[in-house]
């Protein structure tokens, strides 16, 4: 922007204001999440052993190293991209690490030959690193995306159904969405949850006219018309397929939300909801009543203290936040690993247990403000794609944390998910990696100032094609 | 599209301030229920900080019965009682990982250190840098009461199923509480896990289990004994007094059946026609079943319940296995069960100390006070945070002042002339009243006896029960088993 010019206000950016690159901003905050990570890793060692951890140094490069080789990609292939974003993922990330050795720690102490979660927690944060880096030089405009939508569509329907199959799905804990990848397992329902976001997003974006159109109204709200139901109904039928075969009441519960929240943004009428809450209702209701293991979820949920009801790590994980109290016991001071499952989907009351409500309150902050600073973009993205993308996108997010801290927290009935950054898990880990490569490319291209038309010469002709200049 | 992804970041929002609003609940304000041993025993944090406190000591006249001392192993505090069995039900058992008994149950708080009332202690541990300590807890018990309760008990063999119940009239301090069968709590005790959860399974499986708190659980037909609350009813009636004369035949005719109620000893009762004082000394069925037909069963209930029949006030003890029996009086009796009810059978129950209520408030002009067994709460710097004060027990008092005089006179007559001989004390007029109970014709009858002394100025006031003491049938009797040992605990108390 000339700022010497004297004249009408400049015409790029549509509010009057062009966003700037805070690439430095960044940079600052990346430090101080590399601060908490670090810090959290060296404090695990002090509360244990009472010593430094003796691979402090070399773990703390390797963390400084990733975070800040996404930095320097960023500044290269993004360098609009909103700034706050990769420190939190950084923060969440290095905070995770720390309590996933911790627990670590207390299980090889009482049984010396289990394996650690940690070292594979750090590859797999690599992997997931990698991934944003490629995403981000390879996917240079996110709109090139929509163009493959059915393609994503059709492979995230392919993914979700692998568990099924013979020979390769495994069934852990109950739930079949897991297959078989030589030594380690993966979950391909967590990368289908970043294809659907897109293919979502691109059939939205063509037939949001259409699904608009109001059929009858019911008290003050345009429902949809009958013929549209189509998709809303498929979308139903999937999550409750993933639901009766898979038994999975989490990914279920998220995908269905996906889909309906993106449904409304993209026509605008509430009326999707009434009628996706009615679904959900209903599906709901029948799960709870025709399967077991919903009816017990919602049991353990109601009366978590009664003998008879299966609840032992959710009254555990409550019994750790309970002793956590209002500032922790300290990293390294409690027994979170008391709690089953304490390093994946119960890291939250671990993290609550040693670092207290200060912790907990700290890290719902996080992930709160990560979802609004995605709704940002989605909200100043020029291209309705991006926006519906960026909707999705920061949902997913949204929803995947709440349904699985609120089922920690006794908030609502516990579905097994894991809690994004935080918890063990390679898949969920590299797939939330690339959510966030995938809102910081939207995001750049929302932040970076539209082109500037060139002025045209006397000889203008309506008819010509326009001269861009592109920064 | 902007408008709806307002109303979604809008509804995001309100997701998360859910969360936080959740998290605040369960990690402030149910913070302190969830880490209540009391409220969930099952908590392991909990148990593992609290068992490797330095937890403090319950003490009797300043001497710890419950004390914990430093230990080698990871848990730094061994818990040590060191009368075990003689104060076991009273302590209870403090185990990681098979629950609390008894004040270590009931005053968990306390002894653990993390009652509100210790706040300040803990701040001031916090600040020093001091690992957290649990205050102290004096029970109301006499010793050498106890102890004589104890012995009198043990001498009768390790496995007799009895009780001794000792209060201080005037306050309703317990002086002692001794139940047979009883345990070693240091076994449950012990760091050594899994012989402690064994020693607890035996004695849980075991019959009668030595865990049972008989002094205060079990309800049993209080015999005889039961005509001092139907003399009591009588005299408050003022239809009596204690020279009225009543039946003294060998058999009443009862009422609606063919049956006729008979004495103990299948003869009459020296007469007629005798008075009131002679029939409490004889102890005579006859006359007690037609007095208790006269005042009728609604007269005798609520004479009962005036010494708390009905009621549940001692709460001192009670953990995850015990609590105190509600004794009973039954509800709607006809005529003769009015008859039996009056002298102690048919369906009235009583627990030791529920007789030992009955002898309280006679010997305390007639003024029931509530029986209680925590004294005092010190904190760990030894300052009084609290001493119980005595309280009466509702609808008091149970009988006149005039009425318990004579009825005490009445009980003095029935040691010095009647069926308590063997509770007699040299120079001391002791009060007091035999019984031996029929339960069922197949189970061997039990022996009662309640009393009070010094008559004139009571200092304590003893219920016994001795249930299956393993001796002849024929010698089963409360004179015979019951009154050596409530003599004994007297005598303990006024230092004769």
């Amino acid at each position: 922007m000339s700022t010497g010019q004297a004249g009408p206000p400049a015409p790029q950016g549509l509010m009057g204001f062009v966003h700037r690159r805070r690439r430095g901003a960044e940079l600052v905050l990346l430090i101080l999440s590399l601060v908490v990570g670090i810090g959290a890793y060296a404090a695990v060692g002090l509360g244990v052993d009472g010593t430094l951890p003796v691979n402090l140094f070399t773990y703390g490069a390797w963390l400084a190293g990733l975070v800040i080789a996404c930095h320097v990609v960023i500044r290269i292939f993004a360098a609009y991209a909103d700034p706050i974003l990769l420190p939190i993922v950084s923060a969440l990330n290095g905070i995770g690490l720390a309590m996933i050795h911790r627990i670590d720690l207390a299980r090889q102490a009482s049984r010396p030959s289990s394996n650690g979660f940690a070292d594979a927690q750090l590859v797999w944060m690599t992997l997931g690193a990698i991934l944003f880096v490629a995403v981000l030089i390879i996917v240079r405009d996110h709109r090139r995306l929509q163009s493959f939508t059915y393609t994503f569509g059709l492979a995230a329907i392919v993914l979700l159904l692998l568990p099924l199959l013979p020979g390769i799905g495994r069934t852990i804990n109950g739930s079949r969405i897991w297959i078989n990848l030589g030594p380690m397992s993966f979950q391909p329902g967590e990368v289908a949850k970043v294809l659907l976001v897109i293919a979502f997003a691109g059939y939205l974006v063509l037939h949001r006219d259409a699904l608009a159109l109001a059929g009858r109204r019911f008290l003050f709200v345009d429902l949809p018309r009958g013929r549209d139901l189509g998709p809303i109904l498929a979308m139903w039928l999937v999550s409750l397929g993933i639901l009766v075969f898979q038994r999975d009441l989490g990914s279920s519960l998220l995908f269905f939300g996906l889909f309906l929240v993106m449904l409304y943004v993209a026509t605008e009428r509430p009326g999707w909801l009434v009628v996706g809450g009615v679904m959900f209702a209903a599906g709901a209701y029948a799960g709870f009543v025709a399967l077991g293991h919903v009816h017990a979820r919602v049991e353990a949920w109601l009366h978590p203290f009664s003998p008879d009801v299966n609840s032992f790590q959710l009254v555990q994980g409550l019994y750790g936040m309970g002793w956590g109290g209002l500032v922790g016991r300290g990293l390294g001071q409690g027994q979170p690993q008391v709690t089953p499952l304490a390093w994946s989907d119960f890291i939250l009351p671990s993290l609550g247990e040693e670092l207290g409500l200060t912790g907990v309150m700290a890290i719902i902050l996080l992930y709160g403000i990560l979802v609004e600073r995605g709704l940002r973009t989605a909200l100043i993205c020029r291209d309705n794609f991006g926006k519906l993308m960026a909707t999705g996108l920061a949902t997913v997010l949204a929803l995947q944390v709440f349904v699985v801290i609120g089922g920690v927290t006794r908030l609502i009935p516990l579905t097994g998910l894991t809690t994004p950054f935080l918890s063990q898990g390679g898949s969920s880990l590299v797939a939330n990696w690339v959510i966030i490569a995938l809102l910081i490319r939207i995001s750049d291209h929302a932040r970076r100032p539209p082109p500037e038309l060139v002025e045209p010469d006397e000889d203008y002709d309506a008819d010509a094609t326009q001269v861009v200049k592109i920064r | 599209m902007n408008k709806p992804i307002r109303n979604v970041a809008v509804a995001c929002m309100l997701l998360f301030v859910a969360l936080l609003i959740n998290a605040t609940y369960v990690q402030y304000w149910q913070a302190d229920s969830l880490t209540s041993l009391t409220e969930h025993p099952d908590n392991k944090r909990v148990r593992d900080a609290e068992f490797s406190r330095e937890r403090g000591a319950i003490l009797v006249h300043g001497k710890a019965v419950a004390e914990s001392n430093k230990s080698d192993d990871d848990y730094k505090f061994q818990r040590v009682y060191p009368q075990g069995p003689e104060y076991a039900h009273l302590t209870g058992y403090f185990s990681r990982d098979w629950g609390l008994g008894a004040v270590e149950s009931t005053q968990n708080s306390i002894l653990s250190g993390s009652d509100s009332s210790l706040f300040v202690n803990r701040v001031i541990d916090l600040v020093d840098n001091q690992a957290p300590k649990g205050g102290s807890v004096t029970l109301t018990v006499d010793p050498d009461a106890q102890k004589a309760a104890y012995d009198g008990l043990r001498a009768l063999g390790n496995n007799v199923r009895g009780a001794v119940v000792a209060i201080e009239p005037r306050t309703g301090k317990i002086l002692a509480m001794v139940s047979s069968p009883t345990y070693n709590p240091n076994r449950i005790a012990s760091h050594d896990f899994t012989a402690a959860g064994k020693a607890k399974q035996r004695l849980e499986n075991a019959k009668p289990s030595p865990l049972d708190n008989t002094a205060i659980e079990e309800t049993l037909p209080p015999g005889s004994t039961f005509k001092l609350v139907t003399s009591a009813a009588a005299l408050m009636s003022g239809k009596y007094t204690p020279d009225t004369k009543v039946p003294g035949t060998a058999t009443l005719d009862l009422p609606q059946t063919t049956k006729d109620l008979v004495n103990e000893n299948r003869g009459g009762c020296g007469g007629d026609e005798i008075t009131l004082t002679q029939a409490l000394a004889v102890s005579c069925n006859v006359s007690f079943g037609s007095v208790g037909l006269k005042l009728g069963d609604d007269a005798l209930r609520d004479q009962a319940e005036k010494f708390g029949w009905g009621t549940r006030t001692f709460t001192d003890l009670d953990d995850s296995l015990t609590r105190q029996a509600i004794s009973r009086f039954p509800e709607d009796p006809d005529a003769p069960q009015t008859a039996l009810s009056a002298i102690g059978q048919f369906d009235v129950a009583a627990t030791p100390l529920q007789m030992a209520m009955v002898a309280a408030g006679i010997a305390n002009d007639g003024v029931v006070m509530k029986p209680y067994l925590v004294d005092e709460i010190k904190s760990p710097k030894l300052e009084t945070i609290r001493r119980t004060d005595p309280d009466p027990m509702p609808d008091q008092p149970a009988m006149s002042s005039a009425a318990s005089r004579d009825l005490r006179e009445m009980m003095v007559n029935v040691v010095e002339n009647g069926t308590g001989k063997t509770a007699q004390i040299p120079g001391v007029d002791v009060a007091g009243k035999t019984g031996t109970a029929q339960s069922a014709p197949d189970r061997p009858p039990y022996a009662w006896f309640v009393s009070f002394a010094p008559a004139d100025t009571p200092a304590v006031a003893v219920a016994v029960l001795v249930q299956d003491a393993g001796v002849a049938r024929d010698q089963i009797s409360g004179s015979g088993l019951a009154a050596p040992i409530a003599k004994a605990v007297m005598e303990a108390v006024i230092g004769k």
